[in-house]
């Protein structure tokens, strides 16, 4: 048997899903689909290409030998494959997505098109650069965009994603403190943080020292200046925080930060909330990366590509990656090695220019909106959580009083004694057609639930939402745990055993052994 | 505001709702000096009329790969994507969602990921790969860190083969993540193990090489083995193991490559998609995502992220990467992609490459003043041509022809490669196309 039928004959028998079995495993829209691998006809292809002519080969002996394994499938095998995969996805564009710290706004069509236009789709970062001008001007008007929301005076456009501009702010940190000779080894790192502010302080070789946070949700400033001192490289703080907070004592952490001859590093994820209302530059922050693919609708597309430009201060600009576009009085030029104006590079982080294509898509963006435009997303960013928060505050708990940003942060006091938690609750909104919020995250509060419903939701859709999670949070107080142990139960897939995937890991498709296929 | 939902009414409802008078009192712990009291210096809201025309203005001013005869390769390529990944890719369902952290509502996500996880270990000829990371030059970087964990060695040594801008990568990696770096002159013809010693994690070539040239690193691998350190085969053509032999079977250790020229087009240097492939013994150590298969509470197989104990969302300051967002989509489009040529279209497409770039090289060895320097290669060959190679280039590209990459971009300061010029071919590359670069070049070298 393979797993194809395996996985036809595991079909639900469970009533809790208060389904009629079918014949097929099939369930109306919800159609199962095997691997690619298990639809092989052999010798099938969706492309159709013709025989090149008879030609010596050059390969040096070296062909390949032997079949590679890759199935054969006609395009509409193909369509249909992965037209079905997508329909087991939620999306932004099925529904609201209110996945705290992660800004699932929506991701506008115009973006997607200009991203495909020839000029700027099908352009090779190594054409003479005299037969771009156009990607340079585009690259140079987007890094004009976001050093003026950012106040900032240079912007490193190449990192991947977030985490990759965390790297490039701390090793720019590095590069200017050995530039001084100053050699330091720790980075502050508050709990809340996201995971991968510690994780990028610790492979740029610095230790991670952890600050607490205050009653009020923020970081402790007490405890913060205790741990300043002469070996702290920087201090790496989100803001708005990961509970959805602005830290009202930012300015005079700066000022503690660079009394303490350290720079201040901050993570821009929660950008969106203050975009067009605040200059990071005015807070005295001295490097933070943007997450093109948050605050700037460039689409997750499941996982990426994003984007993680670098806002720079005039003191860390020096160590910028390469290459560098320096906007001078007669054009662009592009730099690509360590020489001249980019001498104390700390060099190439990733290979060629950045991604343009997020570039194209953040830029649409930010024209469409305006200046006035950004500046209302953020306000209605703000709104929308508020209104949440007020409209929730009695039904959920509220981990910290007072108006939250771009997100709102509650716990699972309100689950006590009621045998659900913060897991339970999520899955059971699952059922319910929404994705659920970011789950256990800040670790900071117990069963953390951190909502962020973004700018582009409408108030309907708020309200919508709104009554559904009241009236799981009473269904979960009157006593019903076993239906959310239970849930989702209307989903392709119920809950997945994630512990025997990572105890006894199967992470590709192998042939079943053919004695077995013959035994049956 | 187009993308904005909210109407006037709606917002003087919910700032009563939430019990304030004004929007401003929601941004009250934002200290008094650093507000801003109004919009900041740069243009007004557009419609999609003038962002269109702004955006295309920029975009005429470039010259597109396909509007004429194109031979530029150095790690990026250009082939044919097929109409159907575009259009799949682009359904919001893939497009508009986010990391598959929620399992039951991302089996898509986490389906088509295990068969890229597939894809990717049969191409490679590797037991086991990962969900992708940013580029192949990002994935070099970290299988030498890799490496570094496994061996609990921090030297690695570096072909001259290897692409230039993977060589700075893993540089700018070493200087702050704290690991050393022996390498080798580009045009070094001596095997790189010779630069090897007992603190080497690892070496690392690529195949083909930067200069085109396929090799058989079997005896490497011997050597490195002997020796306690991996080797570690980079990939920028994906496309060419089609064709020649999967470095899983030359002995490799880890694969890093660049997996851009299936699926996904050239986008001026990025987005593209890494992919990372090992042994299974080493699974634990890997960076980036890991999709896996199980079952759920039915029974049914599905998918899950998995093994997410070495990732920093979990393990923070102590992960084996600080990676979180890979090239999701990009791998996308690749499964897609190679899904419709399956095992018959992509030897044909590489053979069809392989063939283009045949044709090419044996006119332009004709070409008086040109040498070629390739013996094996797959769709890209390295010439030598009379004077500094990016001269002609540009001279070239007057004349409408992308000819090439002048290797003197990556090396400026080195004359050895000055004259040195990368020309490659794919399944768009025309007879005519060829015609109009051995004529241009003719008339450029009389």
């Amino acid at each position: 048997m393979n797993d194809w039928s395996r996985a036809i004959s595991g079909r639900q028998t469970d009533d809790s899903a208060g389904s009629i079995e079918t014949v097929s495993s099939n369930r109306g829209l919800q159609i199962e689909e095997a691997l690619i691998f298990e639809q092989d006809s052999p010798g099938h292809c969706g492309v159709d290409l013709s025989e090149p002519a008879p030609f010596r080969n050059r390969l040096g002996g070296l062909e390949r030998r032997g079949m590679i394994g890759l199935p054969g499938l006609s395009e509409p095998q193909v369509v249909r494959h992965f037209t079905r995969l997508s329909q087991k996805n939620y999306a932004i564009d099925t529904g609201l997505y209110p996945l705290g710290s992660c800004t699932m706004k929506h991701n506008p069509r115009l973006n997607e098109k200009l991203a495909r236009l020839p000029g700027l789709a099908d352009i090779h970062p190594l054409q003479p650069v005299s037969t771009v001008p156009g990607a340079l001007e585009l690259i140079d008007t987007l890094a004009h965009w976001l050093k003026t929301l950012t106040g900032m005076p240079a912007i490193a456009l190449s990192p991947a994603a977030g985490a990759h501009g965390e790297l490039c702010g701390i090793m720019s940190i590095r590069a200017a403190l050995e530039a001084r000779g100053d050699r330091r080894i720790r980075v502050l790192v508050p709990e809340s943080a996201h995971g991968t502010n510690p994780a990028t302080a610790a492979a740029c070789g610095y230790t991670v020292d952890p600050v607490p946070a205050d009653a009020t949700g923020r970081v402790d400033r007490a405890a913060l200046e205790a741990k300043l001192g002469a070996d702290v490289a920087a201090l790496m703080l989100t803001n708005p925080n990961t509970c959805g907070l602005f830290e009202r004592g930012i300015i005079e952490i700066a000022e503690a930060v660079h009394r303490a001859g350290a720079f201040f590093y901050c993570d821009g994820a929660n950008f969106n909330a203050i975009v067009g209302r605040v200059r990071p530059a005015d807070l005295g922050i001295d490097c933070m990366h943007l997450n093109l693919h948050k605050t700037f609708s460039t689409p997750h597309g499941g996982g990426g590509p994003g984007s993680g430009p670098v806002a720079l201060s005039a003191g860390l600009a020096p160590f910028a990656p390469l290459p560098w576009i320096v906007h001078w009085p007669d054009g662009l030029e592009l730099i690509e090695h360590k020489a001249g104006p980019a001498e104390n590079s700390l060099g190439r982080l990733k290979g060629f220019h950045g991604q343009m294509g997020m570039f194209v898509r953040a830029l649409a963006y930010m024209m469409s909106h305006g200046s006035d435009g950004l500046r209302q997303v953020a306000e209605d960013a703000v709104l929308n959580a508020n209104y949440l928060r007020a409209r929730l505050a009695d039904d959920l708990s509220l981990s910290f009083p007072g108006p939250c940003m771009h997100e709102v942060l509650f716990d699972d006091r309100f689950l006590k004694d009621t045998g659900v938690t913060t897991l339970d609750f999520a899955k059971a909104l699952i059922d319910e057609g929404y994705h659920p919020m970011t789950m256990y995250f800040p670790l900071i509060v117990h069963g953390a639930m951190l909502i962020e419903p973004t700018e582009t939701e409408s108030k309907a859709s708020l309200d919508r939402f709104i009554a559904v999670v009241k009236a799981i949070a009473a269904t979960a107080r009157s006593g019903e745990a076993a239906r959310f142990r239970a849930a989702p139960v209307h989903t392709p897939r119920r809950r997945l055993d994630e512990t025997t995937a990572a105890r006894k890991p199967v992470l590709r498709w192998r042939p079943e052994p053919v004695q077995r296929q013959a035994a049956e | 505001m187009r993308y904005l939902p909210l109407t006037a009414n709606d917002r003087a409802e919910m700032l009563a709702a939430i019990g304030v008078d004004s929007i401003d009192a929601l941004f009250a712990d934002v200290p008094e000096a650093a507000r801003l009291s109004g919009p900041v210096d740069l243009p007004q809201a557009m419609g999609e009329i003038e962002v269109e025309r702004l955006v295309s203005r920029m975009a005429a001013r470039n010259v597109a790969a396909g509007s004429v005869p194109f031979f530029i390769g150095g790690g990026v390529y250009r082939h044919h994507i097929p109409a159907a990944v575009d259009h799949l890719i682009q359904r919001g369902e893939f497009l508009t969602s986010y990391t598959p952290y929620q399992p039951e509502i991302s089996q898509g996500t986490l389906q088509y990921l295990f068969e890229f996880q597939t894809q990717v270990a049969l191409l490679t000829g590797m037991e086991v790969a990962n969900a992708s990371l940013y580029d192949g030059a990002t994935a070099c970087a970290e299988a030498v860190m890799m490496a570094n964990r496994v061996t609990g060695r921090h030297k690695a040594v570096l072909s001259g083969g290897l692409h230039p801008h993977y060589r700075e990568v893993c540089e700018t990696y070493g200087r702050f993540v704290g690991f050393e770096l022996s390498m080798q002159d580009p045009l070094d013809g001596e095997e790189p193990a010779r630069l090897a010693d007992r603190d080497t994690s690892c070496v690392v070539v690529q195949n083909p090489d930067f200069f085109g040239e396929i090799r058989d690193y079997s005896g490497l691998a011997r050597t490195c083995h002997e020796a306690g350190a991996l080797l570690v085969v980079v990939v920028t053509e994906i496309l060419s193991l089609g064709a020649i032999r999967p470095p899983g079977e030359m002995g490799a250790d880890i694969v890093a490559a660049e997996g851009q020229s299936l699926g996904n087009a050239l986008n001026f240097g990025g987005p593209h998609v890494g992919l990372f492939a090992t042994r299974d013994r080493f699974v634990r150590q890997m960076p980036g995502r890991l999709v896996g298969q199980t079952v759920d509470a039915a029974g049914r197989r599905g998918w899950v992220l998995t093994l997410s104990t070495r990732e920093q969302h979990i393990r923070r300051e102590r992960a084996t990467s600080n990676i979180c967002t890979n090239a999701g989509l990009c791998s996308l489009a690749f499964t897609i992609h190679l899904a419709l040529l399956g095992e018959a279209g992509l030897t044909r497409l590489a053979r069809l490459n392989h063939a283009a770039a045949v044709s090419l090289a044996e006119r332009l060895e004709q070409v008086p003043g040109v040498r070629l320097l390739s013996r094996a290669f797959f769709n890209e060959f390295a010439v030598r041509l009379p004077r500094p190679a990016a001269e002609i280039v540009e001279v070239l590209a007057g004349k409408g022809v992308l000819a090439g990459v002048p290797v003197s971009r990556f090396y400026p300061d080195n004359g050895t490669v000055a004259d040195l010029l990368l020309v490659a071919a794919t399944e768009m590359t025309t007879t005519e196309d060829m015609d109009r670069l051995e004529a241009a070049l003719r008339e450029v070298l009389l």
